[in-house]
């Protein structure tokens, strides 16, 4: 009966094959292909970042300076959208119906998933977040995503400051920190601090289904990264004085860097004409700043850090320092002046005083002739011009001039202080001496010094010969900064020759050129400058520490075509002085002055090109 | 009579079948609890999520088990013709009255109660296939024979297509094993894996070239037999059925196939690739199974199958959750169970005295097989997407109650082998 039993051996030969030829099968892509793994954690893994706060700056007050504000995007999941009132959303967004269907079309275009949520509409304002908030039941698909902006509630010192602003792809590629989308500092604090103030962004790994939906942590977090706050920074700056800075310094071209001798913090940085540092936020940014870009009067343009101005007859105070310690001159040298230096055929003129002149008077008179004197002596003293020229170069290299510091500020220019090799070239070796390039006796010629290297440079003289390199930031969440920012840098001269030149700044807010400058009791220093400008009317300089003694402010300011230092920026130093040491300004039609001069080149001149 | 026959029962039923059910059962469960897990649903017994569904159908089924255990054994030869008659009515009736799922018109239901015949007329026609096949006067070398029991498993196929579950009439092609068995002539298994290549080239390849390659293998093979007028015209018969085969294959595909098959058809032969649309299913699938490793993911760690990547994932994809949670062990256990069971019902099917519950027990095991084959394979992407369940293992009743009803009359025949005489 049972004919083909043995049958039963084919049958189970097939069940048994085909057995065999599934577990290979199985084999292939469980165990030996790892696409399948990869393409598993791609469908249902999502890193979500979670930025951390960037951290807030402070005064040196514990003013705010710059803050966080919340800022809302309307984000969309484009394919969920669905059976929506058009309508009422496109009024409450204030689009019209086209522009939506039309953007909406886009974003269901694009190469992603559209199940991945994009920005509909970006920083939306408050109101329509609110009203938006209580009907988006209604509109699936679409929800409202917070992130925050700066904020600058005092609207002052944008440069200083500078700003944040979406990373390009040549900084994601030098940078693998960043990712497209996130911000990062651009310019000033912001970017020279911008690790600090970041913080550390921190990676959640979620599970999402099909849909698109978050189906909780991965492995219970044991992948995730926990973010890091933003480090708060206090400033260095006092934004009262600042503010103050700033208000003197509208209408006017120019710079005003104000420093506390003592640790080089620098208390003010204005770059003048400033502009509000909220409208480079955000989507203001895109309007604001390539009309910015265009204004002819540059107002992004950090003039405290990057102008280069010839410093002037300010100069005069270092040659005579180099001249004191190089032993050419002492305190009761004296050289005759006849309304200028005459050499040869040269002239350097000068303005008519008594004479003969000595080191004070040359000061407080501002002697032209003196100084030629000094410098010719100088280089001199040395057998040759090349070695003199060096001895006087370094000297003046140490007053901070002609390199950058090692400061905390981005964007800085180092200046100018010619060299040999430059003369070298330009007359030919061996072919030029100190008259030659004696308009370096007065502070012209090929000198170039940034406001910020003269507030420093006054500084070093308050110091009576040393200078901690200038920074903006005091201290970073509460603790030390670096080192090099509590490091005195020393010149080589004597703090008696200090003393003989503090003695004739004094004398020159006493009863010399800077006479506008004098405050009541206090022992303010000063000298004024006028650098020769070849475009246009001479720039306005005035330097000036107080008090003489333990002075708490050294500062340099610069007012462009403005004339003679005495003009214009003597008395805004003096204003400023008065802000900071007596926290009120007692001289109202001084200040009202200064406050309504517009000493800005004639208007025809720089809207002609808009 | 009947006490003393229910008393053997017990004693007689085969147990290491009964067990490996209620393991392969069980194991089932939890899969399908693992596929679809759901937080706010977290226990396995709740009746509103599927997996607590599955339990109430474990449950019935162990009922209805029950019942088939206390049937007297003679009576499954006796009612084969009229459960067979019964449930053909019945298919045909679902065409008329059917409610509509997915496409197929395949389910009659009262309220929200629903089932699908198609599943249960698997083990009518494998009763009325035994209860033909084991007439004592049956050669199957008769012409007419071969065609009554072609027929008997080929007209539920055919009224199954007409309710649109093309899925579910392939599996009746698996009662070739049986006939086979029972002395169908190996030709036939051989000419049936030679349509199955002949139509996967014939979607390949071009169909004049395919033509002319094999005029020539016809050719050659004229030179390695004896010139007999009787095999020239044997070649050229086979040549010429070959051809029109090859033809009618490629009439059929570009003619009779919805878009959606052919497009199956396509992406399975790797003519297409197409992972968004009908290629979805296969490659989310593989996805979630190869994503799974040696070890897998452990008990409800799977993230393809549980998050909706894989559809379908507690029914005809529910083994995309074994192999995503348990890797390539938990394959390899899964197959190696259904070999066992395949195996022992083969065993237990040629211990039989009686011809009936022999053939039925080769019939349970072709059916069992094919499922398995079919369902494992498009999981893989070895197979066709074609809608049916892994035995024991999918979610629903109908199909659990299928396969129960099917198991439990072979191990009630099985226990009633002592009291046949023949």
């Amino acid at each position: 009966m049972n004919l083909f039993s043995d049958r039963k051996y084919v049958i189970s030969a097939i069940f048994l094959t085909i057995a065999v030829l599934y577990l290979i099968r199985l084999f292939y892509i469980q165990v030996i292909d790892d696409k399948y793994k990869l393409a598993a954690d791609d469908n249902a893994l999502r890193h979500k970042i979670e930025y951390p706060e960037r951290g807030v700056i402070y005064d040196r007050n514990g003013k705010i300076l710059v803050y966080n504000e919340a800022a809302y995007d309307l984000m969309v999941i484009p394919k969920r959208v669905k059976n929506i009132d058009t309508a009422d959303l496109c009024n409450m967004l204030q689009i019209t119906k086209e522009a939506f269907i039309e953007k909406l079309k886009k974003l269901k275009k694009q190469k992603f998933s559209s199940f991945r949520p994009e920005v509909f509409e970006g920083e939306i304002s408050l109101e329509t977040y609110a009203t938006l908030q209580e009907k988006l039941y209604k509109f699936p698909g679409f929800f409202v995503q917070a992130r925050t902006l700066r904020k600058y509630p005092m609207r002052i010192a944008p440069h200083a400051l500078g700003y944040v602003g979406e990373v390009d792809e040549k900084i994601i590629s030098a940078n693998p920190y960043y990712r497209m989308g996130d911000n990062m500092g651009l310019s000033g604090v912001e970017k020279s601090y911008e690790e600090a103030l970041r913080g550390q962004r921190g990676v959640k790994i979620v599970m999402v289904d099909v849909y698109n939906r978050e189906k909780g942590s991965f492995e219970g977090g044991k992948y995730d990264t926990a973010s890091v706050l933003g480090k708060s920074l206090t400033s260095s700056i006092d934004a009262e004085l600042q503010q103050y800075g700033e208000q003197l310094m509208q209408n006017k071209v120019g710079a005003i860097v104000a420093i506390e001798p003592a640790t080089g913090e620098v208390l003010t940085m204005v770059s003048s004409p400033t502009y509000d540092p909220n409208l480079l936020v955000g989507r203001l940014k895109k309007k604001n700043y390539p009309k910015m870009v265009r204004d002819t009067l540059k107002p992004l343009y950090n003039r405290a850090t990057m102008a280069k101005y010839p410093p002037g007859s300010t100069f005069k105070l270092l040659n005579g320092l180099i001249g004191l310690h190089e032993g050419v001159i002492n305190e009761n040298t004296t050289f005759g002046c006849s309304r200028g230096f005459h050499f040869g055929g040269l002239t350097v003129g000068c303005h008519p005083h008594a004479s003969p002149v000595n080191l004070k008077f040359s000061i407080t008179t501002s002697c032209n002739a003196y100084y030629c004197n000094v410098f010719k002596n100088i280089l001199q003293k040395y057998p040759k011009t090349a070695i003199g020229f060096d001895v006087w170069r370094n000297h003046v290299m140490s007053f901070g001039l002609g390199h950058k510091f090692p400061t905390d500020l981005p964007q800085e220019s180092s200046g100018n202080v010619p060299t040999i090799k430059y003369y070298d070239k330009y007359h030919g070796s061996g072919r030029w001496n100190a008259i030659t390039v004696i308009s370096l006796a007065i502070g012209q010629g090929e000198m170039g010094v940034t406001p910020l290297q003269m507030a420093n440079f006054c500084s070093v003289i308050a110091n009576r010969g040393w200078y901690i390199p200038p920074h903006i930031i005091k201290s970073i969440d509460g603790g030390q900064i670096d080192a090099k920012f509590r490091k005195k840098q020393r010149t080589k001269i004597e703090r008696e020759y200090f003393d003989m030149v503090v003695d004739g700044m004094r004398n020159v807010v006493l009863n010399g050129t800077g006479r506008i400058a004098q405050l009541d009791s206090l022992t303010v220093c000063g000298k004024t400058g006028t650098a020769q400008n070849p475009h246009g009317k001479d720039h306005s300089i005035f330097i000036a520490f107080a008090p003489m003694d333990n002075p708490k402010i050294a500062m340099a300011v610069y007012v462009e075509n403005a004339g003679f230092g005495a003009a214009w920026a003597a008395p805004i130093a003096s204003l400023m002085m008065e802000k900071y040491l007596r926290r009120e300004v007692k001289r109202p039609e001084m200040e009202k002055r200064i406050l309504e001069a517009n000493l800005l080149p004639k208007k025809e001149d720089w809207v002609a090109k808009k | 009579m009947a006490n003393r026959n229910n008393e053997g029962v017990l004693q007689n039923i085969d147990w290491i079948l009964v067990l490996m059910y209620l393991l392969m059962v069980t194991m089932g469960w939890f899969n399908i609890y693992a596929a679809v897990y759901n937080e706010e649903y977290k226990s396995i017994f709740d009746t509103s999520q599927s997996y607590g569904m599955q339990l109430v159908w474990i449950i019935s089924s162990l009922f209805i088990a029950f019942v088939i255990l206390v049937i007297d054994g003679e009576a499954f030869p006796r009612v084969a013709w009229a459960v067979y008659g019964a449930f053909i009515l019945l298919l045909i009736a679902v065409i008329f009255v059917g409610a509509e799922v997915k496409g197929s018109k395949s389910w009659i239901g009262v309220g929200s109660f629903r089932v699908q015949p198609a599943e249960f007329a698997k083990f009518a026609t494998n009763l009325a296939i035994a209860k033909y096949l084991s007439n004592i006067n049956i050669k199957i070398d008769n012409l007419k024979t071969k065609l009554i029991a072609g027929g008997l498993f080929a007209v539920p196929a055919l009224i199954i297509i007409l309710q649109n579950e093309t899925g579910s009439a392939l599996v009746y092609g698996s009662f070739i094993l049986v006939l086979f068995r029972e002395g169908l002539s190996g030709n036939f298994l051989i000419l049936g894996l030679m349509m199955v290549v002949l139509f996967v080239l014939a979607l390949l390849v071009d169909e004049t070239i395919l033509s002319i390659i094999l005029a020539v293998v016809a050719a050659g093979s004229l030179f390695f037999i004896r010139r007999k007028m009787r095999n020239i015209l044997a070649v050229v018969g086979i040549l010429v059925a070959a051809l029109s085969f090859v033809y009618s294959v490629d009439y059929a595909f570009v003619n009779i196939l919805e878009p959606h098959q052919k497009k199956r058809i396509n992406v399975l032969l790797g003519k297409e690739v197409d992972p968004k649309g009908a290629g979805y299913n296969v490659n989310q699938s593989m996805i979630a199974i190869g994503s799974g490793g040696v070890l897998g993911k452990g008990f409800l760690k799977g993230t393809q199958t549980k998050f909706n990547y894989v559809p379908e994932q507690s029914t005809d994809f529910i083994f995309c959750t074994v192999g995503e949670e348990w890797g390539f062990v938990g394959s390899v256990v899964v197959i190696g169970l259904f070999i066992v069971l395949l195996l022992r019902i083969i065993y237990l099917a040629e211990r039989q005295r009686s011809a009936f519950s022999r053939i039925y027990g080769y019939g349970l095991a072709s059916i069992i097989f094919i499922h398995l084959a079919i369902n494992i394979g498009m999981t893989i992407g070895l197979a066709p997407v074609v809608g049916i369940p892994l035995p024991f293992f999918s979610y629903g009743g109908s199909s659990l109650w299928s396969f129960t009803i099917l198991t439990f009359i072979f191990v009630r025949l099985d226990a009633y082998r002592f009291q046949i005489l023949r």
